[in-house]
């Protein structure tokens, strides 16, 4: 008996379990939880809306029935209150976008660096942040109610008279625009401040010694630099917009003369309180596409500019 | 006169100062007018600005406990945020930490597939969930109110949050632990976990505040009183005619948003903060 032999006779074979396999089991045990209930929750009902949208199914009739496209064309050719709902929508988010990135930029700009009362002016503008929509939304309701909410009361005092904000269709629209724009500037402008604090002190200096005041270094060396930013808070800030839902139904339903009514509003309706569960499907997948394709197209337009 | 150059930047100062402070009105003023008015009397409450009542009701603080469950609402919310909050952390990390920091086929694809759900809104898939839900038999229960915001686009935000911050962390450490025996689930756990208390706090706070505000799917999924969160009791002041009890809702209005307040007034920065890492890296 020799070394050799006993050594041949015992040679491994390679075992099934080799560590490159064992760390891919354990990554896919890591990962299932979140994957398997973003499977049921998620993606199945994503699968399931497309098949509803093809549907004629109304709930007091228990049965559904397949339509084809009907409820697409229904949507984009028969029914007006459609398109009313979509210039809704786009009006909603072509006011409240630019409003909200502009204000949010000049808080950025005064608040950026560290100084007396720039942590309490911080604090101020992002509290509405945290505070729930629905709070905001009816404080809101009250102070903007006719003669005796206290905006008109405020307007009075100067000798304006004011409108019964939400009981008139272009008031209320900017009503909600301008409260939710308050709720929500808060979030942009903390992502522009830390944007700000970002850009090299370096440039500026440099722009400084060549003789450029404040506003042509900001136009000429700060704003350049932050177009990923702001690329970034356009795309948050608009599919938000769109997804507007608990400041409307709370302080104008809607209404008046359906004056306010945004697509996610009239989803809700079409679903839960007509139940043409067919019909409110096919505008989610509306709603889906609108939103990928902003998606989209930012990112596009973020590319060619980084290239 | 011509100003010195120390007059000017004063002048500039305060210039800025008040225009702040003008601006701040509107962002100020709804707060400390709903804590003033859920002190007065309905009819006080629109007779005149004045943010001091004339007579103090603070009978209004004891009639919203029993005109609805508020007490058993106010704990439902706390109890839902928490549960909430407590399995994202768990979930996300865990995800997180595979997908930054284990090798596995199929990896970043998932990543990508993951990532992609960041675009659906809630509100497109909320029908389906809504017969899913019926199926499972758990209407007017807290079991959606748990589910959905756990497994929706806020949770894959979450993953995606806690995937950043690991990428980030040395590998030094975990190869320590490596040599000491730990297995993967240890290595999280006593190590990478420890390690991301900013990452973990961000998405708590997000979390806590997403669920606590959550208005959609309460108003979907529940229909008892006594299930109710805070956003649908606050909406539910109303008499048997429809019309608004205006000094008790703005009562519950504010017990709902001052101890939230308060917390960020002592925790601002760190809410902000972790605003603003979900913001930039979401």
């Amino acid at each position: 008996m020799t070394d050799t032999t006993e050594t041949t006779a015992r040679k491994p074979r390679a075992p099934w379990l080799t560590l490159r396999r064992r760390e891919a089991i354990e990554g896919w045990l890591f990962v299932s939880p979140t994957l398997i209930g973003f499977l049921i929750f998620f993606l199945g009902p994503l699968i399931a809306v497309v098949f509803y949208s093809l549907t004629e199914w109304n709930l007091l009739s228990q049965k559904s029935t397949y339509v084809g496209l009907a409820n697409y064309t229904d949507a984009l050719r028969d029914n007006p209150d459609f398109w009313h709902v979509i210039r809704n929508s786009v009006v909603f988010a072509a006011g409240l976008v630019p409003l909200n990135m502009a204000l949010a930029l000049g808080l950025a700009v005064a608040l950026c660096r560290p100084g007396k009362g720039v942590v309490f002016f911080r604090t101020v503008f992002f509290a509405p942040v945290i505070t729930s929509a629905v709070a905001w939304a009816i404080v809101w309701k009250f102070l903007l109610q006719g003669e005796a909410g206290a905006v008109n009361q405020m307007l009075a005092g100067i000798g304006i008279d004011g409108p019964n904000w939400l009981r008139e269709p272009n008031w209320a629209m900017f009503a909600v625009i301008v409260t939710r724009v308050i709720k929500m500037v808060g979030l942009n402008m903390i992502l522009y401040i830390a944007a700000l604090q970002a850009v090299p002190r370096d440039y500026e200096e440099a722009a400084r010694l060549e003789g450029a005041n404040g506003w042509q270094i900001f136009r000429m060396v700060t704003w350049p630099l932050l177009a990923p930013t702001t690329l970034i808070i356009m795309v948050i800030t608009t599919i938000g917009s769109f997804k507007v839902f608990d400041h409307i139904y709370l302080m104008t339903g809607g209404g008046p003369e359906n004056g306010t009514l945004v697509l996610a509003y009239y989803i809700y309706e079409q679903a839960f309180e007509f139940f043409n569960i067919g019909y409110a499907a096919a505008l989610a997948i509306i709603m889906f596409v609108i939103v990928l394709a902003l998606t989209v197209v930012q990112l596009l337009l973020r590319q060619k500019g980084s290239s | 006169m011509a100003l010195t150059r120390s007059q000017t930047r004063t002048v500039t100062r305060i210039f800025w100062a008040l225009s702040l402070s003008v601006v701040a009105v509107p962002f100020v003023f709804p707060f400390l007018w709903m804590i003033s008015s859920g002190f007065k009397s309905a009819t006080e409450i629109f007779g005149q600005l004045s943010l001091i009542p004339d007579t103090w009701r603070w009978g209004n603080y004891i009639e919203v406990f029993t005109y609805q469950p508020f007490a058993r609402q106010y704990f439902n919310s706390i109890y839902i945020a928490c549960a909430v909050t407590g399995i994202t952390l768990i979930l996300s990390s865990l995800a997180g930490y595979a997908l930054a920091r284990m090798r596995f086929a199929g990896a970043g694809l998932l990543m990508l597939f993951l990532v992609s759900a960041l675009m659906v809104p809630e509100e497109v898939t909320i029908l389906p969930n809504f017969f899913l839900m019926k199926w499972l038999g758990v209407m007017d229960t807290h079991v959606p109110l748990i589910l959905l915001p756990v497994f929706g686009p806020h949770g894959v935000m979450a993953t995606f949050l806690m995937r950043q911050y690991f990428v980030s962390l040395p590998k030094e450490l975990e190869e320590a632990g490596k040599m000491d025996g730990l297995s993967r689930l240890g290595i999280w756990w006593k190590i990478a976990l420890p390690m991301s208390r900013p990452a973990l706090a961000a998405v708590a706070i997000i979390t806590f505040l997403f669920s606590w505000n959550l208005f959609l799917e309460p108003l979907v999924f529940v229909s008892s009183l006594s299930n109710f969160t805070l956003p649908l009791a606050l909406s539910n002041f109303t008499d048997p005619y429809g019309a608004p009890l205006w000094h008790l809702q703005l009562a519950a209005t504010s017990l709902a948003v001052v101890p939230i307040l308060i917390v960020y007034l002592i925790a601002q920065r760190q809410i902000i903060e972790s605003f603003a890492m979900s913001g930039v890296k979401g």
